[in-house]
């Protein structure tokens, strides 16, 4: 079972392919280039490198959200047309969920968050069970002074990860209550190889799915929705 | 002809997700559009980050769709065109990752197509016996260009708008008087009860520049006619705005394209772009041509709105001259006309 894993949630771009349990090859650009023109041509590096033919993937799993609105669409419009052509299943895969297996088998709680602009991060919080991160709190969009004050409320040593983390890092040293360790570079990204091994084993649990059906999970509204769902309110209206 | 070419096309430069299979740039085997405009009517216009969810939900539904009309499969294919700008950077942008990606499986060439010329190239669908060289006005709620199409893929851009487009006027003047969006198809149901010479409003018009357009100017005419209405304390008829406002657009397309005929010397004018449905535009054309002794030729509305037919038409060709997209290929939201890479 050879698995096509795919992360543009951010900024960084990520193609890997795993097969079974080994990662094959896995190609990650931390850089400020539009995912548009890199990560085609990245999982065609890939394949070539590796001589594995497109048509031996049986999976592309895809960080689903949230994430940039944009990076998470070129990531989903990629792996819907993979899927479409080869009639292949696409597996979803929780952006923050696969980033916490960047820390997989930590003992302490695990805490991804990303940039999500407007002075907040997307974040949960996990903990590792029976070798595989468990939500503690749903993940979403929290102001920075929510997030800390949810980690302060579990009283345990926590790692954190994810451009978030680091933008907000003196900010969280502040606030934070606990215990707490920032995750070294080879582990604070996004990691398609991450989406792709635990979206094996949602796989092999009957998580994927048709691509056809796939759509990306924002956790957000857009912009319009949100202004006429707070006119519809204020107006006391009901929606249409 | 050698050999039948086929392409499979997909379109998502705005409200539009689509995709059709034409065969040798001509013929079209199956023409699918899911339209998202009662949901962006809830906001009064496009909103970009809804389309570009919208794209996303629609986008693998509506080219198995295409295939399965047109009794294909992909590797009956040829190649993929797709649409890579002008429009909307992240409605462009689901349609060209999708396409990209799509293609590298299935093995296919991939071809990326301007929306434009896509809108030009509607004309060779209709008309088969229709060839270059020609005139062609474009007009749609993006674009207002009026240019000399020299060959397939190959055109002369003789004058274009300097501001708004013709079809945003109609969006913003639709709303000004109540109308509500989509503005073009209600503005003419409402000016078919209105008086065209009621108001006089303005056909501006550059005299160093005697084929560009303004419709700015046009509009906030229409603005000031009102706002002087509401001071004055008058009312004013909604139908004879709307045909005033259109007899005005419909001059100043005609008076153009007549310009063009006689200075070019061409014998031949197509109509192009999502305004060329308006059935007021189309007569005033074709009878000035009629007058001129020039051939008019329009597309049917079905292939003046954005539609991915006519990026398959507009692609066959560029894939006959051998033009290939990369795996970069990016959604250039402003891409012009004649641009290429």
């Amino acid at each position: 079972m050879k698995v096509l894993g795919i992360d543009s949630s951010g900024l960084v771009a990520s193609a890997a392919l795993l097969e079974e349990e080994s990662i094959l090859g896995e190609y990650s650009t931390n850089y400020k280039k539009t995912h548009s023109e890199t990560l085609m041509p990245m999982i065609d590096t890939l394949l070539t490198q590796l001589g594995v033919e497109r048509t031996a993937i049986d999976y592309v799993a895809v960080a689903s959200g949230p994430g940039s609105f944009t990076g998470l669409r070129i990531g989903a419009a990629t792996a819907k047309g993979i899927c479409l052509a080869l009639h292949v299943p696409l597996i979803p895969v929780p952006t923050l969920d696969a980033m916490a297996m960047n820390l997989w088998g930590a003992a302490d709680l695990v805490c991804p968050m990303m940039d999500a602009r407007r002075d907040q991060v997307y974040t949960g919080i996990y903990a590792f069970s029976e070798e595989r991160p468990v939500r503690k709190t749903e993940p979403g969009p929290l102001s920075l002074a929510e997030a800390a004050e949810r980690l302060n409320g579990f009283g345990r040593k926590v790692l954190l990860l994810g451009d978030g983390a680091d933008r907000f890092k003196e900010d969280l040293k502040n606030k934070l209550t606990v215990d707490y360790a920032f995750a070294p570079a080879h582990l604070n990204r996004q990691r398609a190889g991450s989406v792709a091994v635990l979206g094996r084993l949602l796989a092999l649990e009957g998580g994927a799915v048709s691509g056809e059906s796939f759509a990306p999970s924002y956790y957000r509204l857009s912009q319009a929705e949100r202004e006429r769902k707070k006119r519809m309110e204020s107006e006391n209206l009901e929606d249409i | 002809m050698d050999k039948e070419i086929k392409i499979l096309a997909i379109e998502s430069s705005c409200d539009e997700t689509a995709a059709a299979v034409v065969k040798n740039g001509r013929e079209i085997c199956s023409n699918i559009i899911s339209s998202q405009i009662e949901l962006h009517t809830l906001y009064g216009g496009v909103v970009p980050e809804i389309a570009s969810r919208k794209h996303m939900e629609k986008i693998d539904q509506v080219v198995s769709a295409a295939l399965k009309e047109a009794g294909e499969t992909i590797q009956g294919m040829d190649a993929i065109a797709v649409t890579y700008g002008p429009g909307l950077v992240g409605a462009l942008l689901v349609g060209v990752a999708h396409a990209k990606a799509y293609a590298w499986a299935a093995g296919k060439p991939l071809v990326g197509v301007n929306h434009i010329e896509g809108h030009i190239a509607a004309n060779f669908l209709q008309y088969p016996e229709l060839t270059p060289p020609f005139l062609c006005l474009v007009v749609s709620g993006g674009h207002t260009h009026l240019v000399r199409v020299l060959d397939y893929g190959e055109t002369e851009i003789l004058g274009r708008s300097r501001d708004d487009a013709a079809g945003e006027a109609f969006d913003k003047v639709a709303r000004a008087i109540g109308l509500g969006y989509p503005g073009g198809p209600k503005i003419e149901r409402a000016a078919k009860d209105g008086d065209a010479k009621a108001i006089a409003f303005p056909r501006p018009g550059f005299s160093d520049a005697p084929f560009d357009f303004s419709f700015s100017g046009l509009k906030s005419a229409v603005l000031n006619y009102l706002n002087e209405c509401k001071m004055k304390g008058l009312s004013y008829s909604q139908a004879d705005v709307a045909a005033s406002f259109q007899a005005a657009v419909t001059d100043i397309l005609t008076e153009r394209a007549e310009l063009a005929l006689s200075e070019t010397g061409e014998k031949r004018l197509a109509l192009a772009g999502g305004v060329a449905s308006n059935s007021a535009i189309r007569s005033s054309l074709q009878a000035m041509c009629e007058a001129k002794g020039a051939d008019f030729y329009v597309p049917a509305p079905i292939l003046c709105t954005d539609n991915a037919a006519m990026i398959g038409a507009a692609g066959y060709y560029e894939y006959r001259k051998g033009n290939r997209a990369a795996l970069n290929l990016n959604a250039v939201p402003g891409l012009k006309i004649g641009e290429r890479g």
